[in-house]
C-alpha cells in the first residue's frame, strides 16, 4: 500500500516539477490516444454496472466521476 | 418544416428504441442494425450472492446521438430487480430468534447460530437518465443532464452540469462538475422510530406515531485534471466532495442489545417487555465525504492497454477506505481478453457496533450494526472477452467474483460462541452489445 502511495506520489511530483508544458503530444500524435479502448472510461454501461453494485455494498463510491447513487440499497 | 423534423426525430428514436430492445431480448442478432447517427450500448447484469442472499437481474439501453465529435445527446434506461435475503443488523443468537417483518404485519424466524436474514427484500427499480454535451468554443466544453429513479420505497431526482478548460493544444482538460438529487423514502410500514425496541407488531403505538416517508439531500462535486503524459500514456487526477443531509439512516436494519451482566445469561440476548431487546438502527443526519482518485491508462508497444487506478476516500463519519483496480487488455486482431484485480478496503464508522451492551445502550446518539459501514475488505477478480464485429459494434462478456470479508469486535460469553462477521461472495455475469 505504501508503495503504491509513494509511486503516485512521485508522479505527481514529478509532473509538478517537470511542468505540464513538457508533457503531452502533437495533435498529429494523437492516433493511439484516439482509440476508443484509450478513453479513460471506455465501457460506461459496465462501469455504471460496477459502480451501482460496489455503491450497494460498500461505504464508499465515485471518485471517478458521481458514481452509484439514486437507488434504496444503500 | 419543424414538424417534419420533429416527426423524424420521433421516428429515429422509435427506432433504435425497438432495435435496442430487440437486441437485449435476441442477443447479438446481426439483423439488429439501428439508424447510422445513433450509438447504442446495451447490457445485460445478472448478479448473485450465496447463501440465498440477494440476486439481480438488470438490462441497461443508452442511446448517443452524435451531432459530431463533441456534441452528443444521451439517454439511458436501467431496470433493475432484486429479491433474496438481507442481514437485519441483528446478532445470531443461542435460540430462536423471533423478527417483526418491517411492514408490522407477521414475523420471521431465525434458528440458533443462523445469521439473522430479512427474506422480504425484493425491489423493481426503474432509472431514466439523459446528457446532453458540447463545446462552448475551442477551448472549453459543457454537460448538462437530468436524473429520475424510482422504485416502491425509494425515489431519486437529480441534475448534473459540467464544465471543461482545455489547455496546452487540448493536452490537459480541467473539468468542474456538479450533481444536486433529491431522495424521499417511503418504507415499508412507515419510517421506524430510531433507537427504540422494533415493536410486535403494526397494532403497537411505535407504528401509529411514525411518518410516512422522510427524504434527503446531495450535493456532490468533482474537480479533475486530464493529462496526455505521452503517445501512449494518459493520466486523470480528481477531487471529489460529496455532502448528504436529512435521512441517512436504513429503516429496515436493526441492532441486537446484549446481556453484559454477570450470570447465566452474560452474552446472551437482553430482555425487555418479556422478549429479546432490538433497536431500530440510527445514523447521523449529514455526511461528508471526500476522495482522491487517479487513474492511468498506457498502451504498451504490443497494443495490450494497462488500466490502473487507486482511490483514496474518507468522510466525517470516520470511515476511510482504499480502492486499487487493475485491468490489463491482451489485444487480439478483432478480440481482447481482459482479466481484472480489484482490491477494497475500508475502517469504520464511528458509530458502529456490532450490538450494544446491555448496561450503557440508552446512551448512544447514534449506532448502527449495518455490515457495510464496518471493518471491511473486498475482493473481485474478473474476466472480460470481447469480439469486434466492425467499427463500434462490440459484442462483450465478463463474468467475475467478488468476495467480502468482515471483522471486528468478537463479543463476549455466549456471543462469543457465534459468527458475527460471515463472509460473503457473489458472482456477477455482464453480457453487452455495442452498435
Amino acid at each position: 500500500m505504501r508503495t503504491l502511495i509513494s509511486a503516485v506520489a512521485f508522479l505527481t511530483i514529478s509532473i509538478a516539477v517537470t511542468g505540464c508544458s513538457d508533457l503531452g503530444v502533437k495533435p498529429w500524435e494523437r492516433d493511439i490516444l484516439a482509440q476508443q479502448e484509450m478513453n479513460l472510461i471506455s465501457d460506461p454501461i459496465e462501469s455504471s454496472l460496477n459502480d451501482h453494485i460496489y455503491f450497494s455494498k460498500e461505504a464508499s463510491s465515485g471518485g471517478q466521476g458521481f458514481g452509484g447513487g439514486g437507488c434504496g440499497c444503500n | 418544416m419543424a414538424v417534419t423534423k420533429k416527426n423524424q426525430k420521433h421516428r429515429d428514436l422509435a427506432q433504435i428504441l425497438s432495435a435496442a430492445s430487440c437486441a437485449l431480448i435476441a442477443g447479438t442478432s446481426p439483423a439488429v442494425n439501428a439508424a447510422e447517427s445513433w450509438d447504442v450500448d446495451s447490457a445485460f447484469l445478472l448478479y448473485s450472492e450465496s447463501d440465498g442472499r440477494v440476486s439481480a437481474a438488470e438490462p441497461v439501453i443508452s442511446a448517443t446521438k452524435n451531432y459530431d465529435e463533441e456534441t452528443k445527446l444521451n439517454f439511458k434506461l436501467v431496470a433493475d430487480t432484486l429479491t433474496g435475503a438481507s442481514p437485519n443488523g441483528a446478532t445470531p443468537g443461542d435460540h430462536v430468534q423471533t423478527f417483526t417483518r418491517p411492514s408490522g404485519n407477521g414475523s420471521y424466524d431465525v434458528a440458533a447460530s443462523e445469521q439473522p436474514l430479512d427474506d422480504t427484500f425484493r425491489d423493481t427499480r426503474i432509472a431514466l437518465s439523459t446528457n446532453w454535451s458540447a463545446p462552448i468554443n475551442r477551448d472549453w466544453a459543457y454537460g448538462v443532464g437530468g436524473y429520475l429513479s424510482s422504485e416502491h420505497d425509494y425515489q431519486s431526482v437529480g441534475v448534473n452540469s459540467s464544465l471543461s478548460r482545455y489547455l496546452n493544444q487540448k493536452n490537459a482538460t480541467l473539468t468542474l462538475g456538479l450533481n444536486l438529487s433529491n431522495d424521499t423514502i417511503t418504507p415499508e410500514g412507515g419510517v421506524p422510530t430510531s433507537l427504540v425496541q422494533m415493536p410486535l407488531s403494526s397494532t403497537d403505538s411505535e407504528f401509529s406515531q411514525r411518518s410516512d416517508s422522510e427524504s434527503k439531500s446531495l450535493v456532490d462535486a468533482v474537480f479533475g485534471v486530464t493529462q496526455v503524459i505521452n503517445r501512449r500514456t494518459i493520466m486523470q487526477f480528481n477531487y471529489a466532495l460529496s455532502t448528504s443531509s436529512g435521512y441517512l439512516t436504513d429503516p429496515y436494519k436493526i441492532i441486537s442489545v446484549i446481556d453484559d451482566n454477570a450470570g447465566a445469561n452474560f452474552g446472551g440476548n437482553f430482555q425487555s417487555n418479556g422478549r429479546d431487546l432490538y433497536l431500530y438502527e440510527k445514523r447521523p443526519d449529514s455526511r461528508l465525504k471526500q476522495s482522491l482518485y487517479w487513474q492511468t491508462k498506457y498502451q504498451l508497444d504490443n497494443n495490450d492497454i494497462l488500466d490502473l487506478s487507486y482511490r483514496y476516500m474518507f468522510d466525517d463519519w470516520g470511515i476511510s477506505s482504499h480502492t486499487i483496480d487493475a485491468k490489463y487488455r491482451f489485444r487480439f486482431d478483432k478480440q481482447y481478453l481482459e482479466p481484472q484485480l480489484r482490491w477494497y478496503t475500508q475502517s469504520k464508522a464511528d458509530f458502529y457496533h456490532r450490538y450494544l451492551n446491555a448496561s450503557n445502550y440508552t446512551d448512544v446518539d447514534f449506532a448502527s450494526a449495518d455490515y457495510r459501514l464496518g471493518d471491511l475488505d473486498t475482493y473481485t477478480i474478473g474476466l472480460k472477452y470481447g469480439y469486434k464485429f466492425a467499427d463500434e459494434t462490440e459484442f462483450y462478456t465478463r463474468f467475475s467474483l467478488y468476495h467480502q470479508e468482515s471483522s471486528g469486535d468478537k463479543g463476549y460469553g455466549k456471543l462469543a460462541s457465534q459468527d458475527l462477521y460471515p463472509s460473503m461472495d457473489a458472482a456477477m455475469f455482464i453480457a453487452g452489445y455495442k452498435f
